[in-house]
């Protein structure tokens, strides 16, 4: 059990409370991006190509300007008098905000049609009449690096091939003499599909910009409002829009999961056009639009090696990528990480020797690269070594759960510094995977399995058990376009004892209305009930980088413990004037100060903050306001056991997931409830690609499941009732001892499927599958060896 | 040309003027500025668009305005009064069955009309009854709990623990 150290009236860290934001979502209340109207409000549609690879010859607006209701229809052209055509990436690459000349996807934007209503948007989209001359694409990665290859961005100058950067880190030399000395190498090339975060709600804008006052509020679905009205200012700022004249909101957000951190090119035509004309300009993409052109996610191939021990010692990893960006490298990652924080890839285990290469190429696909409910590339990281850590025992013919024991890096050898370099700050992996075996009975299994396959049926038990690296980050290393990514956080108390508080974050759907009340509850003894959160909005909200990577925990929510904390300081100052004892003569046990050996002479902090506005001590500044900008000192490394169980027809192929249990450590919980929410949501993300979800394309480019009529979201169905529980270990070096989860389980959960299902298939000398493993791989696997 | 359609919403008769082809969803949202209902795709997949038509729960964004002429439409909005919740409402917050909310209107919707049904579902009978609708957020656990718990309720038995099953 949780232990709490304040009541359920205080409702701080530890107690499950009922949701604050719940009653209005519940109400239909919500106010999300496409809920807003404006007075004038003109609606946006966008035409985009139907090729993934052409010259555009002409582009013929006649038509589509006859259609009733239709103001005007945007192209590349026009945004070029602006020079408003290009935009820069995350990355510090360049993407078309609509094309002049040619279009390098299918579905890329290629005009926007301009209309007083939705319906009058859509006819003129669909009246525009575009002549296009149809090019070759390059779809597959492996072809684009051939020295041969057709030079996709001729737009860039003296630009050769269609590499875009390469990365390494490790000892080279060094694995690859640990390679060549040792007893047992494996090897395995796997691909991480391109998926997609499919969020529910998808991606939109109301541009509203104010010609009188020069002045642009932009209501969009984004995860970080703070960094977007940066961009804006630094990429608007020649047409003469300053930061102080932009205000970005964002609303209720339905769903993110890193989809919401990039600037789509909707987004700047929005803005491009209701500058323009003056007018509230809303651009609500649609389903198969959100499908086919945003924030893809992973699209890694990779070849992951393992040297180790005949007695099942991990001796050293290697790992070689190719990361398909598509025609630009709009990934989200911090600046100086091109691939992310895949260097985590070593793993929980204790070796010291790795190397790690990455190199990345164009190809006639979306751009994008997002973060999807992960931190920069840890999902792609996971799988490799928790794959290849599974073909490892495999080989040698080890339990997989055994092996990982003898290889976990111990509680006591924390902080560990890894093969890459990451300071692992605190852990206990033994005590996880022990829970999780017992949860799931293990060893029961393993007897199952044996009668199971003495009758020829297909039983397997999966394991991974990963450390993540959350909470970008130390502000040496980590920024975005140049702004460190600390994070904030503002409380204010009322006279009366109730506070509000500002972050720089933004919930989709985290709870952040709920657990930073509970963290400042927890600091200052105010009920958690009467503190209203609010994110979102840059006018009011403190600077800050926004909601993705499992970051709000570890910095906006340390910014608010810490931010407490000075307020308990200045607590302490007006108790000592008002019970007239010096400082030190005071305790503090929540929500009160009293004096040492007299108890009953005490103030509560409501009685505190009243006499902060009413009866102050000369000297002291009035108010009860305090405002962090918290830089951490280092990632927070969660972590997980996680166990799968599947059941597989032979005739079919049909994989029944029979039970998952996942134990997770996020450090302390501030809502348990919330966090067990989270960890649910994670897996029916992770089961997701793990046997369901992948983006295809054919050769030319055109996009096979570009709608959830075949872009498979799980249903209540498919997705397995999980079993969660928890170990706590504390992060040494967070405030309240927190680490983020919400990533944990997306990350964590597809090697545990995949792990399960190889070791199903293992009696028939099946050593891999490609994810998602469809019921028709594992059939045709198995009647390639014979078996059906 | 439009059309004059006679509608009851959330109880409430209402005589309106629609574009034949407008999609139910679009009146309800943007003629009777109802924004509970939400729209989450375009092939009639998600579910965020379900309402009650004629007390029968449908996706809104699949059916047209002149379809629903002469008949009655409960919406997200219609099913309690402000600042009360009922039961299915109150197992989603006991539940904790929502995270971004943007699914479940539509979620709610489905689930009313799936306990007039079977008042008393199985686990089972609650996750295929409600596969017409994504979540991308709670991985459905808490929704099947959010709705056993309204059954319970509903049906004046005790309700199970909400606390959450961490072990
Ligand atoms: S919006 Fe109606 S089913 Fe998706
Ligand atoms: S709660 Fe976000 S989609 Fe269901």
């Amino acid at each position: 059990m949780i232990q709490c150290k304040t009541s359920k009236e205080i409702s701080g860290m530890g107690h499950s409370m009922k949701r604050k934001e719940d009653v209005r979502f519940l109400h239909g209340k919500g106010h999300y991006i496409d809920d807003l109207k404006l007075p004038g409000m003109l609606y946006m549609d966008i035409a985009r190509s139907p090729y993934a690879y052409a010259k555009i010859k002409n582009i013929d607006i006649s038509e589509a300007m006859k259609v009733p209701g239709v103001v005007a229809v945007v192209t590349g052209k026009d945004l070029e008098k602006y020079n408003l055509h290009w935009m820069p990436t995350l990355m510090s690459d360049t993407q078309m905000v609509l094309p002049t000349d040619t279009v390098m996807y299918q579905a890329q934007e290629v005009a926007a049609v301009i209309a007083t209503s939705r319906y009058a948007a859509r006819d003129g989209r669909e009246a525009v009449k575009v002549e296009y001359e149809v090019m070759k694409p390059v779809i597959d990665p492996f072809k684009a690096m051939h020295a041969d290859a057709p030079v996709l961005r001729t737009d860039k100058p003296g630009k050769k091939d269609n590499h875009i950067w390469h990365w390494e880190v490790g000892d080279k030399a060094k694995t690859e003499k640990v390679f060549k000395d040792a007893e047992v190498v494996v090897k395995q090339d796997m691909y991480i599909p391109r998926i997609h975060v499919s969020s529910i709600e998808t991606c939109g804008c109301v541009a509203d910009y104010d010609k009188v006052n020069n002045h642009l509020t932009m209501y969009m679905t984004t995860q970080a409002p703070h960094a977007i009205r940066t961009v804006i200012a630094l990429v608007a700022g020649h047409v003469g829009l300053s930061e102080e004249k932009i205000r970005v909101v964002s609303p209720d957000i339905g769903g993110g999961f890193g989809g919401k951190v990039p600037v789509y090119p909707g987004y700047v035509i929005a803005i491009a056009v209701s500058f323009l004309t003056g007018k509230p300009v809303k651009w609500i993409e649609d389903r198969s639009e959100n499908l086919q052109a945003d924030s893809f996610a992973r699209d890694y191939h990779i070849t992951a090696e393992l040297a180790g021990t005949r007695a099942g010692k991990i001796q050293a990893t290697r790992f070689k990528v190719l990361a398909d960006h598509g025609y630009t490298d709009a990934s989200a990652n911090p600046s100086k990480f091109h691939t992310g924080l895949f260097s985590i890839a070593t793993g929980s285990y204790d070796y010291d020797t790795a190397y790690m290469e990455a190199d990345a190429v164009y190809t006639n696909k979306p751009p994008g690269g997002v973060a999807y409910r992960c931190s920069f590339r840890v999902t792609e990281a996971v799988h490799a070594i928790e794959r290849i850590t599974d073909r490892f025992a495999f080989e040698i013919g080890m339990d997989p759960a055994r092996l990982r024991m003898k290889n976990f890096i111990k509680k006591e050898d924390f902080p560990w510094k890894s093969p890459t370099g990451w300071i692992y700050d605190s852990g206990d992996y033994h005590a996880g995977l022990k829970k999780a075996m017992e949860a799931i009975g293990y060893d029961a299994l393993r007897k199952e399995q044996i009668e199971k396959r003495k009758k020829g049926e297909l039983m397997g038990i999966g394991i991974s058990t990963f450390t993540e690296i959350v909470g970008a980050g130390p502000s040496k290393d980590f920024d975005i376009l140049g702004i460190k990514m600390f994070d904030s956080a503002e409380i204010r108390v009322h006279p009366t004892g109730k506070a509000i508080a500002r972050f720089g974050t933004k919930s989709q759907g985290q709870g952040h209305e709920t657990t930073y009340a509970q963290i400042i509850a927890e600091e200052l003894g105010i009920p958690a009930a009467n503190i209203q959160i609010e994110e979102g909005d840059t006018d009011t909200a403190p600077y800050g980088l926004g909601t993705y990577a499992s970051r709000s925990t570890p910095t906006a929510g340390a910014a608010a413990a810490v931010a407490a904390r000075k307020l308990r300081d200045k607590a302490r100052k007006i108790a000592a004037y008002l019970l007239e004892v010096s400082e030190d003569d005071l305790v503090w046990e929540t929500g009160k100060f009293y004096v040492k050996g007299a108890p009953e002479k005490s103030k509560t902090i409501q009685e505190i903050v009243f006499a902060a506005y009413t009866n102050h001590p000369q000297g002291m500044q009035a108010g009860f306001e305090a405002t962090h900008y918290y830089d951490p000192p280092n990632l927070t490394f969660p972590s997980g056991a996680y166990i799968c169980v599947v059941d597989i027809d032979k005739e079919t192929g049909a994989i029944h997931v029979r039970r998952f249990v996942a134990i997770d450590d996020c450090g302390h919980i501030i809502n348990p409830m919330i966090v067990q929410g989270q960890v649910h949501g994670g897996l029916t993300q992770g089961i997701a690609p793990a046997m369901y979800e992948e983006l295809i394309y054919d050769e030319d480019g055109n996009i096979l499941n570009g709608t959830l009529m075949d872009y498979l979201v799980p249903t209540a169905v498919e997705s397995p009732k999980w079993e969660t529980g928890h170990v706590v270990t504390p992060s040494p070096h967070h405030p309240i001892g927190a680490k983020g989860v919400g990533e944990s389980p997306t990350v964590g959960s597809p090697p545990a499927i995949v792990n399960a299902i190889v070791d199903a298939l293992s009696p028939y000398g099946i050593k891999h599958m490609d994810i998602p493993v469809t019921p028709f791989k594992v059939w045709k696997a198995l009647k390639e060896k014979g078996v059906v | 040309m439009n059309k004059v359609i006679t509608v009851t919403v959330n109880g409430v008769q209402q005589v309106l003027e629609v574009e034949p082809r407008t999609l139910l969803v679009h009146m309800i949202r943007e003629i009777l500025n109802l924004t509970g209902t939400h729209i989450g795709c375009d092939t009639s997949s998600c579910g965020a668009c379900t309402i009650l038509l004629d007390g029968k729960s449908v996706k809104s964004c699949t059916i047209l305005a002149v379809q629903a002429n002469g008949k009655s439409i409960t919406t997200i909005e219609g099913i309690s009064t402000e600042g009360e919740l009922n039961p299915i409402q109150e197992g989603f917050k006991e539940n904790h069955g929502l995270h971004c909310g943007f699914c479940t209107p539509g979620m709610i919707m489905r689930i009313t009309e799936l306990l007039k049904d079977n008042p008393d579902p199985t686990e089972e009978e609650i996750r295929w009854g409600i596969s017409g609708n994504l979540c991308r957020c709670t991985g459905y656990n808490n929704i099947v709990k959010a709705v056993l718990y309204a059954s319970a309720k509903m049906r004046g038995v005790p309700t199970a623990s909400t606390e959450p099953e961490f072990v």
